[in-house]
């Protein structure tokens, strides 16, 4: 690399921020490179002030925007560039063995940028002392590659999770546009010959519906001006007449029956669709997502928005469509009897146009925060409801009844609200439909009195002008149903729209059976800010059983979530059988897990269907080993109805070890060659902790598990125990190692042993008195 | 753990109790049959235990056992389980509950309180357990046999 480098004197980099080119092009002398830089975005006092910070060959560079000069540490062998954060601000100093030489501090959204800094300026360090210690070059250059390469991956991965970020941004900020609701046009197209349909029938109706206005038109001139006149009354043409009155009635009302059931089979069809698209989609979603969202707001998504859609679409857009189908074709009617009139009859038309687009959008803001205080109330219920025990051992109910009535309140006071602009709207609609109405009459009283147009025409005009301001006046309805479906739509897009962060493979690799080598590469998690996982490198045999250990906090269950791939890691990689795990298809690859956890959760259903749960088409034989040898057998008998006893919310009550045991069954029958034991008999006491014991020892033989126990005691059968702290591997050994090694392991066990001393001592004491009964 | 009744004898003694004998003689009074799958497969999967709840023998299916042994065990169900299933429903009292429920069923007419709409459960899409006010319950296997009268008044409960 410097070979090269050193033809062409201080080449600057194309990527280069340029307002900073020409400051440093004059600073740099001889065959000085620019490594690496980082463009700082904080001064000392964490003021947002920006700078740069460079990376030499020879030097490191630093200027903030306010300094008039350049600061200059040339490179020594010993310095050391450090890098740490804290609620997301990152902190990089430099040292010497004496002392500290400079401090700079950026946000973390250059968190990749100071990992590219810190591994150039460490090559550089280390080459330098390698140099003096006089190592061949060229291993160097090997490594600079593979780094680099490395750190090229990082970038793309670093763009790829920030165009998603973007991506999310950018339909959380955009307004729910009316034009939202064509993106329901996916979950209508496979009834669009249905639809088609419906929109004939309504078509037809529409038009059936028009003809008895018309009608009264001859029927005025025809029959009763001429008999009011002394003619005497034509009853064949009477009879044609009304008949064709009824004729058009009927029709209207059979063509109106059968569109609307059409609409509303299909509406709800869509609705149906949507609603499972949209659970299935956050399914779909990781862990991640489940851990930022409220369950009442996902449950009022799904639940009541879909509805609101359904309702829109099966009644509102139909009644929307036959309004204005109503209302072209009423137009063309009377252009078409006497054009003068009918452009006075249409005047206050575009007033009303101009009010609605007035209204609307107050109104589409108002619904939205109807939909957000609905799941407000949602979640408060979702919050509550679940933790009631909780509630009630405190005697809280107080307070909750308060929650809920403050967001109630809330919920009503943007209601009044909306309903306070909707109040006014719909009033004058009618005000103006009336105004127009007199206008007419004026108009046409004056027409007639000049012997322009007939009485006839006159009457039939104000037949179809009272159809024509009630459609408008429906029409004006429609608003508040579209905004709401809008509002709605957008939410559900939402969730749609997420992208799982956990995405699945696009070059799936299928792994139909693993032998349970988990391979951890250099891992690294962060968890929004904060840094959870560092660096970890570590290697799990198959059939190996190792117990993670250390404080509360220390990453051991993030660890497990990213075995899972609940989430997925920052930096590094999972490697099973020597495959990223992400290249495996997700469904395929949890397949290889079994997972017992430390809140054993039961379904609503029966025992049997709660065990087959991994497996549903387990035979009923299956199922029972399974249950043997979790040792649940006896106690499922002990039940009035055995494994056909329903449990789960609502269901028969268990005991924690009996629900463990049930998991651990559900565990053992998928048979998967990776276990994890997450705090599986933490919720126990160590009574039931040995009965389940047993269970557990079955599940583990012949598979690689990884345990999580915050009682050390159960782990003492692991091959190995890896202790973590603060995200990083500290001790790795089996237990009398550790205890001999008498470092972070010892001090857990021991603070543990002290602590359950107390616990045990009546323990051992009941036994002593039992063991004394059976000699008696 | 047996777990087949190969080399196993199962008696009644005269107090009425079932008494098995296990391959290796070791009697145990008292048996009780438990059905392991008592309303999806009654007839499958059924356990001996002893009073302590432990499993002295499993019979995978009643159909394979020897008559004598099969007569007794069904005997001691008959005699100890009830589960009432449900032919007909006469009459109901309100369609709000707590209602009173007239019902014809295989053991004969009764009248029962049911306190709840959530204490009819599905176990499947046809097959309803419904739990009355002393806790007994009645099943309903197969709502599609069910005459129309049944079913239009089940239905208001669904």
């Amino acid at each position: 690399m410097s070979s090269i480098t050193s033809d062409l004197p201080h080449i600057i980099p194309s990527d280069f921020p340029s307002h900073w080119q020409t400051r440093i092009s004059t600073l740099l002398n001889g065959q000085e490179q620019i490594l690496a830089w980082l463009e700082i975005d904080l001064d000392n006092q964490l003021h947002f002030s920006p700078g740069l910070l460079i990376v030499t060959t020879h030097r490191i560079l630093a200027r903030s925007e306010k300094d008039e000069n350049w600061q200059a540490w040339s490179n020594q062998p010993d310095m050391k560039l450090t890098y740490q954060d804290h609620a997301g601000i990152c902190s990089i100093e430099l040292f010497d063995i004496h002392a500290r030489l400079a401090c700079w501090h950026c946000t973390l959204e250059k968190h990749q940028a100071i990992d590219q800094l810190i591994a150039h300026f460490v090559q550089l360090i280390t080459a330098e002392t390698a140099q003096t210690g006089e190592a061949p070059a060229n291993p160097d250059e090997g490594t600079e590659i593979e780094s680099d390469s490395k750190i090229a991956i990082e970038t793309d991965l670093a763009d790829s999770s920030e165009s998603i970020a973007t991506g999310n941004q950018e339909t959380n900020t955009a307004p729910p546009s009316t034009w939202t609701l064509f993106r329901l046009w996916r979950f209508a197209k496979p009834y669009k010959w249905q639809l088609l349909t419906g929109f004939m029938l309504m078509l037809g109706s529409t038009a059936a519906a028009l003809v008895p206005p018309y009608l009264t038109m001859p029927l005025m001139d025809n029959v009763l001006i001429p008999y009011q006149n002394g003619h005497p009354i034509d009853t064949g043409l009477v009879t044609f007449y009304l008949s064709g009155l009824l004729g058009a009635a009927v029709l209207a009302w059979i063509l109106g029956w059968l569109r609307t059931y059409t609409m509303a089979k299909v509406s709800e069809r869509i609705g149906a669709d949507l609603r499972t698209t949209t659970y299935e989609h956050l399914l779909g979603l990781s862990q991640a997502y489940f851990g930022g969202k409220r369950t009442g707001d996902l449950m009022a998504r799904i639940g009541a928005e879909t509805d609101r859609i359904n309702m829109f679409l099966s009644l509102n857009l139909l009644d929307f469509a036959t309004d204005v189908l109503m209302i072209t074709l009423t137009v063309i009617i009377l252009v078409s009897i006497n054009p003068w009139l009918a452009l006075i009859t249409l005047l206050p038309l575009p007033i009303i146009a101009w009010l609605i687009h007035l209204v609307r959008d107050r109104l589409r803001v108002g619904f939205e925060k109807t939909g957000r205080v609905w799941a407000e109330v949602n979640n408060v219920l979702a919050d509550t409801l679940p933790g009631i025990r909780v509630v009630k051992a405190f005697a809280q109910e107080e307070r909750e009844i308060e929650r809920f009535r403050i967001v109630n309140q809330r919920n009503v006071e943007i209601n009044d609200r909306v309903n306070k602009i909707w109040a006014l709207f719909t009033p004058t609609v009618t005000f103006l439909t009336e105004c127009g109405l007199l206008v007419v009459w004026i108009f046409g009283i004056w027409q007639v009195s000049q012997d322009h147009i007939t009485v006839g025409v006159l009457t039939a005009f104000l037949a179809y002008i009272g159809r024509f301001y009630l459609r408008l006046d429906s029409m004006s309805r429609i608003v508040s149903a579209t905004q709401k479906a809008a509002a709605g739509t957008k939410r559900i897009f939402d969730i749609l729209d997420h992208v799982s962060s956990v995405p699945e493979p696009v070059k799936p690799i299928h792994l139909p059976a693993i032998k349970g080598h988990i391979g951890l590469s250099n891992v690294s998690f962060r968890y929004g800010t904060r840094r959870v996982i560092q660096n970890l490198d570590f290697a799990i045999k198959p059939g190996e059983m190792i117990g993670l250990v250390g404080h509360s906090g220390s990453g051991k269950s993030t660890l497990i979530n990213l075995i899972c791939r609940f989430y997925d890691v920052t930096d590094g990689a999972i490697l099973i059988d020597d495959v990223d795990i992400r290249s495996l298809p997700i469904a395929e690859y949890r397949k290889h897990i079994g997972l017992v956890l430390q809140e054993p959760f039961l379904f609503f259903g029966t025992i049997a269907e709660n065990i087959a749960y991994g497996r549903p088409n387990a035979s009923r034989r299956e199922i029972i080993a399974a249950a043997r040898a979790a040792y649940a057998h006896e106690f499922i008998l002990r039940l009035p109805y055995g494994y056909d006893s329903l449990v789960g919310e609502r269901g028969q009550a268990l005991s924690g070890g009996e629900r463990q045991r049930i998991s651990i069954a559900r565990a053992l029958l998928i048979d998967p060659r990776i276990l994890i034991l997450d705090e599986a008999t933490s919720s126990v006491d160590t009574q039931t902790e040995q009965e389940i014991q047993g269970a557990l020892d079955n599940l583990v033989s012949g598979r690689t598990t990884i345990a999580v126990a915050h009682r050390l005691s159960t782990l003492q059968q692991a091959n190995r125990l890896v202790v973590l702290d603060h995200g990083k591997i500290v001790e790795v050994g089996n237990h009398e190692e550790l205890m001999d090694r008498r470092g972070h392991y010892y001090q857990l066990y021991q603070a543990q042993s002290r602590s359950s001393d107390d616990e045990e001592q009546p323990a051992a004491a009941g036994k002593i008195m039992g063991i004394r009964s059976n000699l008696a | 753990m047996n777990t087949n009744l190969t080399g196993c004898k199962l008696n009644r003694n005269t107090f009425g109790k079932l008494i098995a004998t296990g391959k290796d003689h070791q009697i145990h009074e008292g048996v009780i049959p438990v059905r392991a799958f008592p309303v999806t497969a009654p007839g499958e999967g059924i356990s001996l235990v002893d009073n302590h709840g432990h499993e002295v023998v499993w019979i995978d299916n009643l159909a394979e056992l020897p008559e004598m042994e099969r007569n007794l065990i069904e005997e001691e169900f008959a005699s100890r389980e009830f589960m009432p299933e449900i032919k007909r429903i006469d009459k109901v009292s309100s369609f709000a509950t707590p209602s009173i429920w007239q019902v014809q069923t295989d053991r004969g007419n009764t009248q029962f309180t049911l306190k709840g709409e959530e204490d009819i459960r599905r176990l499947s899409l046809s097959t309803l357990l419904i739990t009355d006010s002393n806790g007994i319950h009645f099943l309903v296997r197969d709502r599609s046999v069910l005459d129309r009268h049944s079913n239009k008044l089940l239905d208001r409960f669904l």
